[in-house]
This record gives structure tokens, C-alpha cells and sequence, in this order.
């Protein structure tokens, strides 16, 4: 069995009248690569919003481990351990490849207000930050300005960035989007690697991606947990189909 | 590889120079006018910190500039000359702790609301002591004595001495700029122009965002303190002038006239605005009216400030484009040239 990192518990979060998040309940396991599908405004992006906590909850419980951490604010929940990515390119436009990164690794520094040291000089936090870069296919540009890299590239940055902060959790906001081909099965393959050292959960519109990797998947419509389970069992279930999938197949 | 002089050193040091050999010519009205825009340059340093590397555009920052002069002038002795390091301790200190409990209300607000409550604060303490006899209602204090810089019996220096308060303010004004350029190197530094670039992002990368800007905040307000401390000490008296917004929109125009985003350039901005300030209003008494022509016309033409002017000009001489990009909205602050500024080359990123 593996282990169960971080749980939710009829996690909800209403705009108004409207319900983006309805009673949620999924479990993230280590080793475990969770996809979370669904038509647009499904609650999918909410939910990423809810566990890395942009978003605070209405009603229902986070736990990360034994602890109850729907209370805490998002750097918090980044400093024990859960990453996240962003469906909108999230990075420092203006910094190279390599500052992002190190940027990232730095926020583990474990004395923050040290203002007298260079921050070139902290070799563990540079080496994070060069193997995040490295695993994601982007040593060549780590001199390169940010905001030149081509879109697939900033995509890699954005995952470079959160794999930097070292997480246990990876919440992962469509890290496919807007790739190419080679770039999407370079981060296919990655996700593939870490899946077996973290617990994953990605929101993805790519379906043959999804079910190549997916180990759980969980369906939502209209921000409730529609279906849950194993890739095989989602593909026949008839509430998927009619609900989701039926739209992908209409030419 | 070692560089030996950067492109950007070369005319640091070279100011330098100028500044350390001024008083050799031996025009005490303009050694003393100097002393004044230096003191002003530290001012303008200690805001762009704020405004240029942690993107928090401050409209009272004359706040602890004024309260670290009037610490001085109150607890001076009235008829003895006061402890240099003493005062100037306690002075920064009132600075700082000020910047730390304003800093806990202000870093709350963002953008426009963070410039109306800054001002807010800094109009407070102007009322304060201006409304009060605290420290001698809208007269103001005098202090009779420049401070003793003796160390138990060894003086090594005179306040009371022109050259030795213009050399004591320029060894200030080194001594602030390489350490706010140490600071900027540092992790501490990197996040704080990562928080002016992407605020959002840094809270999800895990940076307690709110007390990485109010360690800037205070710093920033200490090294305003400094500079106040040092103003008081020159003219020997203060009033409620120098808490006024006034003198908070000053400092925000020098810096922005100098180039937001580079210590050198607030620096640029203190000798300009000042020396135009000097010599606007000795040929007209509406100098206001041409110092505003002026201002608005720097703006539009030289967005990037005048630290700009350099690489422009050579640029244009070697028919290539600038490196430096006017500073439209959120621009990228120049880490890369403020460490080339320092000792390093070896620069990773």
C-alpha cells in the first residue's frame, strides 16, 4: 500500500451562489500519479487553488499527513512540502532560467535574513537549482532571460521551478499545455520519474497523455466528483462518457 | 576571469575622486551644498530600496528621516554637545523601530492604497510635532552643538569643522552604498526583487512575503534615519519641514529621476534635483514653475532616468541599441549591474 500524503474531506468553495468546489474528497498517495479531468469549469484549477491554498475553502477539510492545514497560508503549505504550477505561465520574466530556479531552491534556505552573504555562494541551493533545470530539459538556457524562451520552454521553467522547492506534493495545472510534441513527451517521461517519489496530481486536457500515465483518475462536472478510479475503470464508465468524454469523440 | 574595472566602476570611482578632492578648492558654500545633497543621496538610496528593488512606491518616507533628527535634537543636552555614537545609535534605532510598527499597518495595502497610507502616517507624525510642544510646536528645535564624536577622551574627528563634516557625510555615503549593494547580492536581496517581479509567485515558492518587505521597510527607514540624523547635525536645528510630504515627494523624485532600480542612480537624482533646486531659485522666485518643465520633461524623455543618459548615449555613438530599457511598469531592476558595481564578476546568473 502506499502512502497516503494529503487528504481532503468534502472540501467545498462557493463564489456566491455558484459552487466551484461541491464536497471533494480525494486522497494523494505517494507513488501515485492522480489526473483530474473534466469539461471547462469543472472546478479543476479550484481545486489546485484549495490544496496549494491561493484559495481558501468554504467548508471541508486539508489534512497533509496528521496535520489539518486548510488554515494555512499558501507559503506555509509550499514550505511543508506541496509544489504547485500554474495553467498561466507563473515565472520571474525578467530573471534567467537559471535565477528562477535558484530562486525557488532558495526559499528552503534554512536562514532566510542572512543579508551579508552573496547568494551565489550557496552551493547546495545552486546544484538544486542546476538538477531541477537539468531534469526538465533546459541546461542549454539557463543564462537565457526568462521572458526570451519560447512558450513549450516556460512551461518546462514553470515545473523547473516548483521541482527546485523540493516538494512531496506536486499539483500540476495543465503542464502540457500550449507544448509541442518532443517538449510533451520529454514531460511525459519526466512525470513518469517522479511519480514514483511523489504524489502527483495533475489537471490535464491531453487524454492520450492522461491515460498513459495516469494511475487514479478523478472526474469532475460542474465542481463534484463525478467518477473515481483507475484509468480502465474511467474509459468504460457509462456518467463519464455521457458527461465528458462523449464531447471529446464528436468530430 | 577578472575584471578589473567594469564599464559601470570606472565612473563610481571617478565621482569618487571628484568628491574626495572638492574640498581641496576650498569653496565652503559649495562644500557645504555638497555635504547637503550627499546627505540627501543616502536619503534617496535608503527609498530605492523600497521603491526600486521591493516595489513599494512609499509617499512618507520622510517620516523616518524627520523622527531620527528630532531624537537627536531631543535628547541632546541643551548646553554640551551631545555623544556622536550615543545619539546616532538611539536615533536609527527610533528609525527602525518607527519603520517596524508602520511597516506592520502599511505592508497590508498594495499599490495605490500603500501610497495614501504611507502618506497618512507621515502626515501623523508631521501633526504631531507640529500641533504640539513636543519638539517646540512649527518652530522647531535648536541644536546649539554638532555632536562629539569622542571615544572615550580620542576624538578622532570635529563635526564643528566644515571639512570634517563633509568628509564624515561622504565616508556615510560610501559606507551606505556598498552595504546596500552587499544586501542586494545576498538571498535576502534576490527575493526581495523576486517579490517586486512576482509577489504571487514567491508566496507559492514558500517566501513569507509580508516580513521579507518589512525587513526592506525597516531597513530602509533606519538608513533614512541615518540620513535625517545627519541633515539635523548640518543644519543644527529641525522643525516639522522635514517630516512634511514635501520632503517624502522629493525623494520619491529624486530617485525616479535618477532611475529607479540602481543605487548610483538615486544618488544621480539627489545631486540633480538639488543643484536645479539651487540654481532655479537663485534667477527666479517661480523656480517651481521651470523645476516642474523639467521634471515632466525627464520623464517623457528619459523614462529610464538620468543614469539612462550613459548607455543611450553610446549606444547611439556605436549605432547599437540600448541595454537599458526604460523602466515601463514592472521593470526589471538591475541586479546584474548594482553587483558589477561591487567586487564581482563571477556573476552566475
Amino acid at each position: 500500500m502506499t502512502e497516503a500524503i494529503l487528504f481532503t474531506d468534502n472540501l467545498s468553495r462557493h463564489y456566491g451562489g455558484i459552487a466551484a468546489n461541491s464536497q471533494v474528497s480525494i486522497t494523494l498517495r505517494r507513488g501515485q500519479l492522480h489526473a483530474v479531468l473534466g469539461p471547462n469549469g469543472a472546478g479543476k484549477t479550484t481545486l489546485i487553488n484549495l490544496l496549494s491554498g491561493d484559495v481558501a475553502a468554504s467548508h471541508g477539510s486539508i489534512r497533509f499527513g496528521d496535520q489539518e492545514i486548510s488554515g494555512f497560508s499558501a507559503h506555509r503549505r509550499s514550505r511543508i512540502g506541496i509544489g504547485r504550477s500554474y495553467q498561466k505561465t507563473n515565472i520571474f520574466p525578467s530573471f534567467t532560467v537559471f535565477e528562477n530556479t535558484r530562486l525557488a531552491a532558495q526559499s528552503r534556505q534554512p536562514r532566510p535574513f542572512k543579508i551579508f552573504s552573496s547568494a551565489l555562494s550557496y552551493k547546495e541551493i545552486v546544484d538544486t537549482a542546476l538538477s531541477a533545470l537539468e531534469r526538465t530539459g533546459l541546461s542549454d538556457r539557463r543564462d537565457d532571460v526568462a521572458s526570451t524562451l519560447s512558450h513549450g520552454e516556460q512551461r518546462q521553467l514553470e515545473i523547473a521551478m516548483v521541482l527546485a522547492t523540493r516538494p512531496d506534493v506536486l499539483l500540476l495545472d495543465e503542464p502540457l499545455a500550449g507544448m509541442g510534441s518532443e517538449e510533451s513527451a520529454q514531460m511525459v517521461q519526466l512525470l513518469k520519474q517522479l511519480s514514483p517519489h511523489h504524489a502527483i496530481l495533475i489537471v490535464e486536457h491531453d487524454m492520450d497523455a492522461v491515460f498513459a500515465i495516469a494511475d487514479v483518475i478523478t472526474v469532475m462536472v460542474n465542481g463534484q466528483v463525478l467518477e473515481h478510479g483507475p484509468p480502465r475503470q474511467i474509459r468504460s464508465s457509462v456518467a463519464v462518457q455521457q458527461a465528458y468524454l462523449g464531447h471529446e469523440d464528436d468530430p | 576571469m577578472q575584471q578589473i574595472v567594469s564599464r559601470l566602476q570606472l565612473p563610481l570611482w571617478l565621482s569618487l575622486a571628484v568628491l574626495a578632492a572638492f574640498p581641496l578648492f576650498e569653496l565652503t558654500f559649495y562644500t557645504e551644498l555638497l555635504t547637503k545633497i550627499m546627505i540627501m543621496a543616502i536619503f534617496a538610496m535608503s527609498l530605492d530600496l523600497l521603491v526600486g528593488y521591493t516595489g513599494l512606491v512609499s509617499l512618507g518616507h520622510a517620516a523616518f528621516f524627520g523622527l531620527a533628527g528630532y531624537t537627536l535634537a531631543l535628547i541632546a543636552p541643551q548646553y554640551e554637545a551631545a555623544n556622536l555614537w550615543l545619539t546616532l545609535g538611539v536615533a536609527i534605532l527610533v528609525s527602525a523601530l518607527a519603520a517596524l510598527v508602520i511597516g506592520l499597518f502599511v505592508l497590508r495595502t498594495k499599490g495605490v492604497y500603500f501610497i495614501m497610507v504611507t502618506l497618512a502616517f507621515a502626515q501623523m507624525f508631521y501633526f504631531v510635532f507640529h500641533d504640539t510642544d513636543l519638539g517646540g510646536g512649527s518652530d522647531g528645535l535648536f541644536l546649539y552643538f554638532k555632536p562629539d564624536a569622542a571615544i572615550a577622551g580620542f576624538k578622532p574627528f570635529d563635526l564643528e569643522n566644515t571639512l570634517h563634516f563633509y568628509y564624515f557625510v561622504l565616508i556615510s555615503l560610501v559606507v551606505s552604498y556598498f552595504l546596500l549593494c552587499r544586501i542586494l547580492r545576498s538571498p535576502f536581496g534576490h527575493a526581495l526583487v523576486g517579490i517586486k517581479t512576482n509577489e504571487h509567485r514567491m508566496q507559492s515558492l514558500g517566501y513569507p512575503v509580508f516580513y521579507y518587505k518589512l525587513a526592506s521597510f525597516a531597513i530602509g527607514g533606519s538608513l533614512a534615519g541615518f540620513a535625517g540624523y545627519l541633515s539635523a547635525c548640518q543644519y543644527g536645528f529641525v522643525n516639522p519641514e522635514i517630516l512634511s510630504w514635501h520632503q517624502s515627494g522629493s525623494v520619491l523624485l529624486m530617485v525616479i529621476l535618477g532611475g529607479q532600480g540602481a543605487f548610483y542612480g538615486a544618488a544621480i537624482g539627489a545631486f540633480v534635483f538639488v543643484l536645479l533646486q539651487e540654481f532655479l531659485s537663485s534667477l527666479t522666485k517661480h523656480w517651481q514653475l521651470f523645476m516642474g518643465v523639467i521634471i515632466v520633461l525627464l520623464v517623457l524623455y528619459l523614462p529610464g532616468g538620468l543614469r539612462s543618459i550613459g548607455p543611450l548615449l553610446r549606444a547611439s555613438l556605436l549605432g547599437k541599441t540600448a541595454n537599458v530599457k526604460p523602466p515601463a511598469g514592472n521593470d526589471p531592476p538591475d541586479i546584474a549591474q548594482e553587483e558589477s558595481a561591487n567586487d564581482r564578476s563571477d556573476s552566475l546568473h
